[in-house]
């Protein structure tokens, strides 16, 4: 299995959690045309805190992550991200964009630039580094994803789970507050899967805020403060990970983790 | 037949040596003429591909029906209504001050070649903007980067090498339907070809025109294999 993290686990309950509140989400109603797709999601994501978010397909976890950082806009409801109002289409909302981290299933890598050059493009054009300090910044995140040597290399040169450890550099090169990550590992093949998660578990060790929408129950049970289970557009369950695996209160949510634990 | 018969029935030394320099003219001219409506073909082209992607529904069915027209019909009827139709109204074009251009043959093939060639770019550019991948954007904007950087960066190089192939054939295309050009006076490789063949009534010539037409064809030919190479050179 993975490498112990180096944080010490505590699970605090989110109502009595004194940490900031970071994420604000209240009434969230989502419709893709005549599909209901989000119903009424509320949901408090405090500093440093790490949420794994499953549930079955369909069941609106991705398309909750991604309201969070405006890839989806939501018909109804709240969404606050560092108390900016993202339902408003502000300059403010827009900006919130670079403080919010994402990684894609398909990693979404620019496919025409190399390593390097996919990580500092964002730094250079949005927050107007300077090509030597993005340079220096994309080495040190491709160090800490194990990618440095491959820094000159393009994305089809490397193997899925390097790919997709170049994404989360290149996500990490903006220097985000919070990293929601998309089913990040559900593309890659098995014996890649570790190297990705090990990467996640190393970040939720530094204390970042993390969203992650994963069926990768180890890493949920080692790494999680909270698991929230989502079916039919609503959040059925959110308790501490032990709680989750071991005792399930909705049916539904046992239904889930029979099928999905062997 | 002996060899000296059968160079002056495929390349007399005495029609190459009057007419020679004619034919070079002439290939100027051609190249002339596609070079420049080819490259202000695509800028039109690349306007008229985002208009057809636009969100504003004017601009939208605006940039449809140029394409839908320019597609449909003859180039020849293009240069024609150009040059003879517009060409007819002197005294108004004196009036605004474009009476210098619509006089004047080359400008106005220019003009119907440019029109003509931006509606079949268009189509291309609008087909390989849309082939680039849908997370290619998400992954943009989930950067933050500005919808101008996105576009300028990721999704024109991307689309670029999608398109580069079909707009290689229609600069062969361009280069082969410019022979229309000689129609409305214009002395480009065919209307040298022509001329000459008038005056010394060899139909050799015709051959040094299509081999000459060849040349060119193949050196671009060469050249868009070159320039794939380069842009695709992430996925060797």
């Amino acid at each position: 299995m993975h490498a112990q993290p180096a944080y010490v686990h505590n699970p605090v309950s989110p109502v009595t959690d004194t940490r900031k509140v970071v994420v604000d989400i209240a009434g969230l109603n989502k419709y893709y045309s005549a599909f209901h797709v989000l119903k009424g999601i509320d949901l408090k994501v405090h500093e440093g805190e790490r949420i794994v978010l499953c549930g079955p397909s369909g069941s609106g976890k991705s398309t909750l992550i991604r309201c969070i950082n405006r890839l989806e806009i939501a018909e109804q409801g709240r969404i606050l991200v560092n108390s900016t109002d993202l339902s408003q289409a502000t300059r403010e909302a827009a900006q919130v964009r670079s403080e919010i981290g994402m990684v894609f299933q398909h990693f979404n890598l620019f496919p025409h630039m190399s390593v390097l050059d996919n990580c500092i493009l964002a730094p250079m054009s949005v927050r107007g580094l300077s090509r030597k300090k993005a340079v220096e910044l994309a080495q040190h995140f491709l160090e800490k994803v194990g990618i440095a040597i491959q820094a000159n290399k393009y994305p089809s040169q490397l193997s899925g789970g390097q790919q997709q450890r170049v994404a989360i550099a290149r996500a990490l090169c903006m220097e985000p507050k919070i990293m929601l990550f998309d089913e990040p590992t559900s593309a890659l093949d098995p014996e890649m899967v570790s190297e990705v998660l090990d990467v996640m578990v190393k970040l939720a060790g530094s204390g970042m805020t993390m969203l992650c929408v994963t069926h990768e129950m180890g890493f949920a049970r080692q790494v999680a403060e909270r698991v929230l289970f989502l079916d039919g557009g609503m959040i059925i369950e959110d308790s501490p990970p032990e709680d989750f695996f071991n005792a399930p209160k909705s049916p539904r949510a046992k239904a889930f983790l029979a099928q999905i634990v062997h | 037949m002996s060899l000296a018969e059968l160079q002056n029935m495929f390349l007399s030394p005495e029609l190459l040596e009057r007419y020679g320099p004619r034919f070079i003219d002439g290939l100027l001219v051609t190249t002339k003429l596609v070079a420049i409506s080819f490259t202000l073909g695509a800028v039109l082209g690349l306007l008229i591909a985002l208009g057809r992607l636009s969100g504003n529904r004017f601009l939208r069915s605006f940039t449809g029906a140029y394409v839908y027209f320019f597609r449909g019909s003859p180039l020849l009827a293009q240069l024609f209504l150009l040059y003879y139709g517009l060409g007819s109204f002197k005294g108004f074009w004196q009036d605004v001050g474009l009476w210098w251009f619509f006089r004047d043959a080359w400008f106005c093939t220019l003009l119907a070649f440019t029109l003509n060639t931006a509606a079949y770019q268009a189509e291309i550019l609008r087909g390989s903007i849309l082939s680039v991948a849908q997370g290619q954007r998400e992954a943009s904007k989930a950067l933050n980067l500005s919808r101008w950087t996105t576009f300028r960066k990721i999704i024109l190089p991307q689309s670029l090498l999608v398109a580069i192939g079909p707009l290689g054939n229609e600069l062969i295309l361009m280069i082969k339907a410019s022979a229309i050009a000689s129609l409305v006076t214009i002395y480009d490789l065919m209307g040298v070809t022509k001329m000459v063949f008038s005056r010394s009534f060899d139909f050799q010539v015709y051959l040094w025109a299509a081999v000459l037409y060849l040349v060119i064809v193949e050196i671009v030919r060469r050249s868009l294999k070159f320039i794939e190479g380069r842009l695709g050179r992430h996925l060797q």
